[in-house]
């Protein structure tokens, strides 16, 4: 008999329908995966089965979890369902503790509540069950705080909530979408013990079809709300029968066509970054004593020819934004120096760096976070015009707004729209826009498809290489998605604790890397090709 | 923690001393002689002269200072010119009247208020949350002197419950001095709550969206206990800061309802001493008002450390 069972699930918010028709089932001890692009309806899916959503939402259909009928229960008899028979793992581990409770407090509080346990006996169950989830009690006592925690230890906190009195079913909503993949990789499995353990269901939500492939015996494909294709795994990838399913596949795997990059060997370097260190003051740790100072760059060197597109990957803390934003002059090197077309701009004052700041732009990774929403487009994207030696006209900055609209692939008329009125890839296409308006020599791109759905992600990734080809431009690409690195760089460099550890072209370094780092992270990347492999074995 | 304390205690003082030369400064260079206001328009310029010298007036500026400061730290505060008593005598007195007052509308204002703001953030754009806020509205724009004539009218002269006004004074027993504070009390209140109310309100409604509310309600807990364990404590910063502000204002700021009331309070007292020209009772309420809200504000920054650990380990 199936854990969970949602038969013929509609669901509206309002007026607007989010769920149509929605069947979907998880047998204890197996992993359901739904897969989807943003708004599709996979976390709604999810909250409808907790009963956590909004007020305004009416749902219509069957839910019955255990011979529970979902749809029909009272409140009391949800709490008394939800932490107990079903725990709930989010996608933020940054935002999903509460940052003025111990974490003892927060995985004994379940357990107390549900089982009606004494302080102590609950305290000692959440004891455990953090050793288990890999907090062990030498380092992580109960009384630490969230905020004492990195992301990838939160991640375990929350899932030592959601599994401290063994549910039934576990629903895990992007679990590790806001990890580095090395910690993603330690997240799956730490999920894919706890389901052979006690033989819980598992329903794991992710936008990542890797992800998924690697880890459900089923998977269920959800595309504005409804079901597109549902089955085992390895046939529903293998065979792509459904031209959706085609289309996602083909989008995660995409690499833009390139021709051989400009200039590679031309000899004059466009950046030279030599000896770069970086080194934050510690944190006061008591009225006269300070904490060691943290090196976050460390000797960092490389250099760059014009037309060049590299990648900098590594995990996250590993001090790639920080030597980003010394390469963009936004931050000063403790010692070494950076220079671009052969100046240097490490020490320069701001009128000095003038000329260089015109040829070098960036584009960040959030898209929604990086215009100010009460201006329009013409005059988000012209901003870094006023880097130019003669300012442009009324006309002229139309003019030049219009060609770069045009080049990222939007129309003129978008020039009087308002950053809302566009959606997620579109204002990446934006950003890019008012990256390349003053005719930069170099991008600096920190994570700038991560926030991006597969299929739009892969427009965007074409976009990056046309520019590459037909303008010149010179990459340089943050990111800790090698899937990204070896679509569009020529050359990676691996960062590791503040050092480059390995550099060389994409496909070797990425193909037979050298490093522990740079092993680590390659074994961790989820990959579709490898995972569809390793179903087909399994599955038969 | 011991850092975040010793850096709050230091800028407590320095904002004292450096308070201290600002009223002392502002006062000096006012217009008027204190001596000639005691010994009146008649007497000679020989008398004045007499008078200044013994009232030390005729020292060097930075003398003055220091003798004033040393005063204040032996609780010497001077004479009034006055009315010939220690000042200290005459704060004494007063705060007796002023300090419960402002504790007990503090008190009430908090009672009222976190309830109302837990109320309407749980119904928000609900018709709980419309009528609360709308009465919440109301309370601020309501004058407190005109609240606190409905409430003599009500239960003063109708219902004869409490005094009209007036103070009798600790001596008369603690329910009755307590039953005297209790009108004014509310009628200060009020408004406190009302303001108070709303920021609770939008603190909490700020709080129930983040994703930790969530993570306790897929534990299980029912909505009143996420709302009361997780939401509450982590609305308090803002909460905390406005109660510091309320408590300052409600030790000095109460003059009109201490006269619609007849209360012998520190308002009234501040408001004498000005018109009369007191320079010395004025100096040295204002003085105490100060450290008062110094104080008070240091215990703010301490209670938010207390609330929220990040604080704690941060500088």
């Amino acid at each position: 008999m199936n854990l969970l069972d949602i038969e013929n699930l509609s669901l509206t918010i309002g007026d607007t329908p989010i769920l149509r028709n929605v069947e979907l089932s998880v047998a204890p001890g197996e992993v359901m995966g739904l897969v989807g692009e943003s708004g599709s309806g996979k976390s709604m899916t999810a909250l409808t089965v907790m009963q956590l959503l909004p007020h305004a939402a009416r749902a219509t259909g069957r839910v019955t979890f255990d011979g529970i009928d979902i749809l029909a229960a009272t409140e009391d008899q949800m709490c008394a369902l939800r932490g107990d028979d079903i725990g709930m793992v989010f996608q933020e581990p940054m935002t999903a503790l509460n940052p003025v409770k111990t974490i003892g407090e927060q995985v004994a509080e379940g357990i107390r509540w549900h089982t009606k346990a004494s302080r102590a006996e609950a305290e000692d169950r959440a004891r455990k069950m953090l050793d288990r989830v890999g907090l062990p009690s030498a380092k992580f006592p109960m009384s630490r705080y969230p905020h004492e925690l990195s992301g990838g230890q939160r991640q375990r906190v929350v899932i030592a909530i959601a599994c401290a009195l063994k549910p039934k079913l576990l629903i895990a909503d992007e679990p590790t979408t806001a990890l580095d993949v090395v910690l993603q990789a330690q997240i799956l499995d730490l999920l894919r013990d706890l389901v052979a353990e006690s033989r819980m269901g598992l329903l794991l939500i992710s936008h990542d079809l890797a992800v998924v492939t690697e880890m459900a015996d089923r998977i269920t494909i959800l595309r504005h709300g409804e079901v597109m294709e549902a089955g085992d795994t390895a046939r529903t990838l293998s065979e792509q029968t459904h031209p959706y399913t085609r289309q996602l596949a083909q989008a995660s795997m995409h690499v833009p066509a390139r021709a051989r990059p400009h200039g590679i060997e031309t000899g004059r370097p466009l950046l030279q970054v030599e000896g770069a260190t970086r080194d934050y003051p510690g944190r006061l740790a008591s009225l006269f004593k300070r904490a060691p100072t943290i090196r976050a760059v460390d000797h960092v060197s490389l250099s760059m020819t014009p037309g060049q597109s590299v990648a900098l990957v590594g995990r996250s803390g590993c001090g790639k934004s920080t030597l980003a934003r010394m390469i963009l002059a936004l931050d000063q090197p403790s010692s070494g120096t950076i220079r671009f077309h052969g100046e240097t701009i490490t020490g320069k004052s701001e009128a000095e760096l003038k000329p260089a700041r015109r040829d070098m732009q960036v584009v960040f990774q959030d898209p929604y976070g990086s215009f100010d929403p009460r201006q329009k487009v013409e005059k988000l994207v012209a901003e870094p015009l006023h880097v130019l030696e003669k300012k442009p006209t009324r006309a002229e900055r139309r003019e030049m707004v219009a060609h770069a609209l045009h080049e990222v692939g939007l129309g003129v008329s978008d020039m009087d729209k308002y950053p809302h009125e566009f959606s997620g890839g579109q204002r990446q296409r934006l950003s890019i826009a008012r990256a390349i308006i003053t005719r930069p020599k170099l991008v600096v791109a920190d994570e700038p498809v991560s926030a991006l759905d597969v299929s739009i992600r892969a427009q965007i990734l074409d976009l990056f290489a046309e520019l590459n080809q037909k303008l010149g431009i010179a990459y340089l690409f943050i990111t800790h998605d090698l899937t990204v690195a070896r679509a569009i760089t020529d050359e990676v460099l691996v960062m590791h604790e503040g050092k480059i550890v390995e550099r060389g072209r994409t496909s070797e370094v990425l193909d037979h890397p050298q490093s522990e780092a740079a092993k680590a992270l390659v074994t961790a990347a989820p990959d579709l090709h490898r995972a569809i492999a390793q179903r087909m074995q399994e599955q038969g | 923690m011991t850092a975040y304390l010793l850096k709050r205690l230091a800028i407590a003082l320095a904002t004292l001393v450096l308070a201290s030369m600002v009223v002392f400064a502002v006062l000096e260079i006012l217009p008027g002689d204190p001596a000639r206001l005691m010994l009146g328009m008649n007497a000679s310029a020989d008398q004045v002269e007499l008078l200044r010298n013994q009232m030390g007036l005729n020292a060097p500026l930075a003398w003055r200072y220091l003798h004033w400061v040393g005063g204040l730290l032996s609780l010497d505060f001077g004479r009034s010119y006055t009315y010939s008593v220690p000042v200290i005598d005459l704060v004494r007195e007063r705060l007796a009247v002023s300090l419960p007052l402002a504790l007990i509308a503090l008190a009430l204002s908090t009672i009222i208020a976190i309830p109302v703001g837990l109320f309407s953030a749980s119904r928000r754009g609900r018709a709980g949350d419309t009528i609360s806020m709308g009465a919440a509205q109301l309370g601020v724009a309501v004058p407190n002197f005109w609240f606190a004539l409905m409430l003599i009218y009500v239960f003063a002269v109708w219902l004869r419950l409490v005094p009209a006004g007036g103070f009798p004074g600790w001596s008369a027993g603690i329910w009755p001095a307590l039953k005297s504070l209790l009108l004014p009390a509310v009628a200060l209140a009020l408004p406190q709550a009302a303001i108070l109310a709303r920021v609770t309100r939008s603190a909490l409604i700020e709080v129930l969206n983040e994703d930790y509310i969530r993570t306790a309600r897929a534990k299980g807990l029912p909505y009143r206990a996420v709302l009361w364990r997780h939401a509450l404590r982590n609305a308090m910063i803002p909460v905390l800061t406005i109660l510091g502000l309320q408590f300052a204002f409600l030790l000095a700021g109460t003059i009109i309802i201490e006269n619609v009331f007849y209360l012998p309070g520190l308002g009234r007292l501040v408001f004498q001493a000005i018109t009369q020209r007191d320079l010395i009772v004025v100096e040295s309420v204002v003085m105490l008002l100060v450290a008062a809200v110094i104080a008070v504000n240091l215990l703010v920054d301490l209670s938010y450390a207390v609330v929220d650990p990040r604080l704690r380990s941060r500088q």
